[in-house]
């Protein structure tokens, strides 16, 4: 047998793996595997079917998950039920603002830890590392006694500002960096480039994979953050989606139809985000859990 | 971490080599370079100082005063800490927290470790199944939690009605104290699983694959090849899924605010919740500042056990 199998190619050997895997092996892990599939998608399943329904149908067939009556009034009416737009916007720019201050300052901060040489390097990698390990907990107070100080309750760059430089990110894109030959930069510094410009024309093209990999986490990040929207906004037409949307479910007598048609838009960018970059995305996070 | 700074030395060796004649315009040209390193790190250390390093000291400071939003600070020493631990409810939340953390956290990682097995193999529909499972990790838990509330509702729900016919009752749902602490620690593991199980499946793919076909000569089951492979093998990954499931364990909060609210009765009230409900609701910042060092202590004792555990077992090929 063992003399056999090391003579095997390895496309036979494949295909061997394949056939030993026995009949009734298979059979249970499909049926596992579409099992907890489906539990795991029951809520966005129900999400989409609730918010296609009227309400009457909704609490009349509790069981269905496929809906029976259909309406796009929930979609409609959203928009005045609560300051859906608003939200919306607010999300969008504390996101999306998050998500560009922030790409920018780490990858600097990353470059100089990549590239440069400067006194006092070693403590502030440390200090970066230290951070990435303090729970965001803790300094919730002070930083909204901080923000409150400078009258930023309730505004953008109160929401922005203090996320506007991330730990995980600078050691993310340090670590894509180093990665990059160096003779790259050095062809560029002997054509006279200056350091900014190296940076900017030739290190940031390269890491491109990484930018987006890092982009579509701060901005997952942000768009589905509760805590720290929820205390930062305290007037209705400046909170985000997620926490619009708690403060919703949780004083209203509630509107199911209505509030899962919110909770579906809210959900669609990521998940069309999601779709589109599928394979990238679960890659990137893949990467991140190396050194 | 210790394998990433070992990479510097290289760096300051370059300095060295330079030749003794042109030291002062290599001093000049280093301290310009340096002031260029500063330039770049600049934004990032201004906003570390202002809204991390002066926020942990202002917090450390916070939790021996008595403060609110409004009104003077006193000084109470360990006044806060003292009324914290006499305090039942936040004794209740300790502990919540901490069978929180021991029931999510292995549950989430087990069940990651056991879908990246079974989507490790070459199947049909594979990139599908692993989709659907991670799919939660990027959707909002705030807002997910709202569905998950309705989906279990005694009332209108389609969980208990479809588990009715199996003989299943959830009575009050989550009125009962207890029903709601097993919900909210459901909802914890189905947002994450799928975000582990990404990682430990690009643990899986630097596993060698002749270990297994060596494996399958000798005649060792799958379990064996498991045990013996795959679980000691993936121990850098386990460290990493470990330590961060149980960060995040303990910090749980959105679930709980959407769902319950801490309650009924406090029953699913975390420490993360005591925070914000002392601090932001009852605006006693002193208290909840001494609450965020208790939190933060069990993440750093968590980090350091954790680390010495796995560190025993550092795999490097």
């Amino acid at each position: 047998m063992s003399g056999d199998e090391a003579r095997m190619t390895v496309q036979l050997r494949r295909r061997e793996r394949l056939a030993m895997t026995r009949l009734p092996g298979r059979v249970l892990l499909y049926a596992s595997l579409s099992v907890s599939a489906f539990i795991i998608l029951l809520p966005v399943l129900w999400m989409l079917s609730a918010s296609v329904r009227p309400e009457g149908n909704i609490i009349s067939h509790p069981a269905d998950l496929i809906p029976t009556a259909f309406t796009f009034d929930n979609f409609r009416e959203i928009w005045s039920a609560i300051p859906f737009l608003d939200e919306l916007r607010n999300s969008v720019i504390f996101a999306g603002g998050v998500t560009c201050v922030s790409l920018l300052f780490d990858s600097m901060t990353a470059y100089a830890l990549a590239r440069l040489d400067f006194p006092g390097k070693r403590v502030f990698f440390l200090l970066v590392l230290l951070f990435l390990m303090i729970p965001p907990q803790i300094t919730l107070i002070p930083v909204y006694q901080i923000v409150a100080k400078l009258g930023l309750v309730n505004t953008f760059p109160g929401m922005i500002i203090p996320r506007a430089t991330n730990m995980f990110g600078i050691f993310f894109l340090r670590q894509f960096f180093l990665g990059i030959p160096e003779d790259l930069s050095q062809a560029a510094r002997i054509d006279g480039a200056g350091e900014f410009r190296i940076y900017w024309k030739v290190i940031l093209p390269l890491a491109r994979p990484a930018l987006l990999t890092l982009g579509l986490f701060h901005f997952m990040y942000n768009w589905n953050d509760l805590l720290w929207p929820l205390i930062i906004t305290t007037s209705n037409n400046m909170a985000t989606l997620p926490a619009g949307l708690s403060e919703f479910a949780g004083t209203h007598v509630v509107q199911y139809g209505l509030l899962m048609a919110g909770a579906t838009m809210a959900m669609l960018p990521m998940l069309v985000a999601f779709l589109a970059v599928q394979r990238k995305f679960i890659q990137g996070i893949a990467t991140t859990g190396f050194k | 971490m210790t394998r990433v700074l070992g990479r510097e030395p290289a760096l300051y060796a370059k300095t060295r080599a330079v030749p003794p004649g042109r030291r002062t315009r290599w001093h000049s040209l280093r301290r310009s370079r340096s002031l260029r390193a500063y330039a770049f790190i600049a934004p990032s250390v201004l906003i570390m100082g202002v809204f991390m390093l002066w926020p942990l000291i202002s917090s450390a400071r916070l939790s021996f005063y008595q403060s609110s939003e409004f009104g003077p600070e006193t000084f109470v020493g360990l006044g806060n800490y003292r009324q914290m631990f006499g305090d039942p409810i936040f004794r209740g939340d300790l502990i919540r927290t901490i069978v929180y953390a021991l029931v999510v956290t292995p549950t989430t990682v087990g069940l990651a470790l056991l879908f990246a097995v079974m989507l490790n193999r070459r199947l049909r529909g594979r990139s599908f199944f692993r989709a659907a499972i991670f799919l939660p990790a990027v959707l909002s838990l705030g807002v997910m939690a709202i569905a998950w509330e309705y989906l279990l509702d005694p009332n209108i729900g389609l969980v208990p009605q479809w588990l009715a016919p199996l003989g299943v009752s959830v009575g009050i749902g989550q009125a009962d104290p207890t029903i709601a602490f097993i919900y909210v620690c459901i909802v914890g593991v189905w947002k994450n699983v799928g975000f582990y199980m990404v990682m430990y499946l690009a643990g899986l793919a630097t596993v060698p694959q002749d270990l297994y076909d060596a494996a399958r000569v000798d005649g060792a089951s799958k379990f064996r090849q498991f045990r013996s492979i795959t679980w000691p093998l993936l121990s850098n990954t386990s460290a990493f899924v470990f330590i961060m499931a149980t960060i995040a364990s303990v910090q749980a909060f959105d679930q709980i605010y959407s769902m319950t609210r801490g309650g009924p009765y406090f029953s699913t009230e975390t420490l993360a919740y005591l925070l914000y409900r002392k601090g932001f609701q009852d605006l006693d910042f002193g208290y909840a500042s001494a609450v965020a060092w208790v939190l933060t202590a069990i993440v750093f004792a968590v980090a350091l056990v954790q680390q010495a555990f796995f560190s025993r077992r550092e795999v490097r090929y």
